[in-house]
């Protein structure tokens, strides 16, 4: 058995029986990661001897569990990455950024804490976009990463370091932000599942804020029973933040069990999200997606959403306006580089002027003037009123539907370099991902197939707030039936 | 939206930025496309329709005010570029 084979929900299991260890698992693992690191740039940090030290350890645990029959957290032993926007005591987090270069957080992500008493290891930090801004990897201040598919095309972003990495099977699993579609694009480009829950599913704590009325940490997997395995750890109510939603959390893996049966799933294809410039290949296998899903039972029917058009314009004001406001802290005082200048305001300007990348300074001056004098009720106000229509959409359209599916993007992975000096282009590649995350609904970006030239194409499926059972269930019944997620790229 | 040197240089004071002038020249065009791009939520009608500040159904959480544990102040002050005791240290504020 080669356990690079295996999902996370069969590794574990494989762990529960004995059939394999976590020393030798995390090795093998490690050592992939470190053999491909060098081409592909999925890792900020890879903390080889820790992982199997802790590894050591979980085995210790596995032991004595055998003997007193008291079973060790769920995730026991299993490696996984962690994107580098997630705090974690013991790695440095510098969010893609020169402004945080050599940061040592001194705690740890809710999210990633409730995965490590779970039992997981983790294995290294992945690279983001710097401060998750951006849809290519491309605009981290350490270098892009590479697409395992094809490595002179990116691997999307933000969370484009986790979705290469689970696609070229570095780790099992890898956790990701979610922004305006920084989980579902990377993992539609990558070609693996990609889990951004409903806003407030999971906790925030630890999360290094970019959009704060949009931010979600979720998961990319190979499986969605993965994604389900997860979530169902991570999720639910934290103190620590109190925009956590107290809503219990199903025990989602369960709700998988039925087999791909999708009777009486309705779902919607809204119409507005196969634009006029959809690449043909995307369009093709995405309604051959529609096709399967029906012959699984599943009732289709068009819908509409007429307010999509506006979603780029709203998260493009919206989005940046938070992040004007939370990159304030980024001073050169507590944390990170200080760039002295003359006195402090000098030292301020100096310090953010040449700590932060190109892209995270646009976004700065587009937030700042939308949310200035004389601008704010024009921009970010009218963009907060068309969020509320756009929200009020998917409302309606699920009372006629359980789960919205779609295509993730309108195109397959771009070449480096392609985009990088045409920001509007760049932001066109979230078309797609971006309404679900103004109306704070959950999305599942799975497989559904790959271009003339090889590329991963992903399906997305969209949920009601809080209704991430149906779309894991489809996307479940789906992989029980293709073949996408098995396949691993050349390398 | 046309935008002059003197908003955009008035922008990123406000942003606390030192920018190039090339940097500056740059941001002008982007942000004048992206903010023509954004132009077209003006063709919306929201005379009737409120903002949305937040998704999610919850309204003010509070908590107790209890005293908790709280990070140490070594653990505070461990990433402080300049540190003085308990202090993180900073260039002077006035001259």
């Amino acid at each position: 058995m080669d356990p690079l084979d295996l999902s996370l929900s069969q590794t574990a299991d494989a762990l529960r029986e004995g059939a394999l260890s976590s020393r030798s698992l995390t090795e093998t693992y490690a050592r992939r990661a470190e053999k491909l690191d060098p081409i592909l740039h999925a890792f900020l940090q890879l903390e080889v001897e820790n992982a199997l030290r802790e590894a050591a350890a979980a085995d210790e645990r596995w032991a004595v569990s055998r003997k007193s029959g008291n079973a060790p957290g769920a995730l026991n032993g299993i490696p996984i990455a962690v994107k580098d926007v997630l705090c974690v005591r013991g790695f440095r987090c510098t969010a893609g950024s020169r402004i945080l270069e050599g940061f040592q957080p001194p705690y740890t992500a809710t999210p990633v804490d409730r995965l490590q008493k779970s039992g997981a290891l983790i294995l290294g930090k992945t690279n983001t976009d710097e401060f998750a801004m951006g849809s290519s990897t491309e605009n981290s201040a350490y270098g892009p990463t590479h697409n395992p598919w094809d490595v002179t095309r990116v691997p999307g972003g933000s969370s484009g370091g986790s979705a290469a990495a689970v696609a070229a099977r570095m780790i099992p699993a890898a956790l990701g932000s979610d922004t305006g579609g920084s989980i579902r694009q990377p993992a539609a480009y990558c070609g693996v599942v990609g889990l951004k829950p409903s806003y407030g599913r999971v906790s925030r704590y630890g999360l290094v804020a970019f959009g704060s009325s949009l931010d979600c940490v979720g998961t990319l997997t190979r499986t969605v029973e993965d994604a389900a395995f997860l979530l169902e750890i991570m999720a639910g109510y934290d103190e620590c933040d109190s925009t956590s939603m107290p809503s219990p959390v199903p025990a989602y893996r369960k709700a998988l069990l039925d087999g791909p049966d999708l009777r009486g799933v309705r779902i919607g294809i809204p119409k507005e999200y196969f634009l006029p410039g959809i690449q043909p290949d995307v369009d093709r296998l995405v309604r051959e997606a529609f096709g399967k899903l029906q012959s699984l039972g599943a009732q289709l029917q068009e819908i509409s959403l007429p307010s999509t058009e506006f979603a780029l314009p709203v998260y493009y004001l919206i989005a940046p306006a938070e992040a004007s406001a939370n990159l304030a802290r980024y001073d050169g005082v507590r944390f990170g580089v200080r760039r002295e200048g003359d006195g402090l305001w000098e030292t301020y300007n100096q310090t953010r002027g040449k700590g932060f990348g190109s892209e995270v300074k646009r976004r700065i001056m587009l937030g700042t003037y939308a949310l200035s004098a004389g601008y704010y009720d024009a921009y970010y106000g009218q963009a907060q009123k068309v969020r509320t229509l756009i929200k009020a959409e998917f409302e309606k359209a699920f009372q006629e539907v359980d789960v919205i599916a779609s295509p993730v993007t309108p195109a397959t992975a771009f070449r480096l370099g392609e985009k990088v000096d045409d920001p509007l282009s760049m932001y066109m590649e979230d078309l797609l991902t971006l309404p679900a995350s103004l109306a704070g609904i959950p999305g599942l970006s799975v497989p559904c197939g790959r271009d003339s030239i090889g590329l991963p194409v992903g399906l997305q499926l969209c949920g009601p707030f809080l209704g991430e059972e149906k779309i894991l269930k489809v996307g479940w019944a789906f992989q029980q039936v293709t073949r996408w997620h098995l396949e691993a790229p050349n390398l | 939206m046309p935008l002059t040197p003197i908003e955009v240089e008035h922008i990123a004071l406000l942003a606390h930025l030192q920018l190039e002038e090339a940097e500056l020249a740059k941001y002008r065009r982007q942000l004048e496309s992206i903010l023509e791009y954004a132009d077209r939520l003006r063709r919306v009608d929201t005379s009737l329709i409120s903002p949305t500040t937040t998704v999610l159904p919850l309204r003010s959480v509070v908590r107790d005010d209890k005293i908790g544990e709280s990070l140490l102040c070594d653990d505070a002050l461990a990433n402080a570029v300049e540190r003085e005791r308990n202090m993180f240290r900073i260039p002077p504020v006035f001259e």
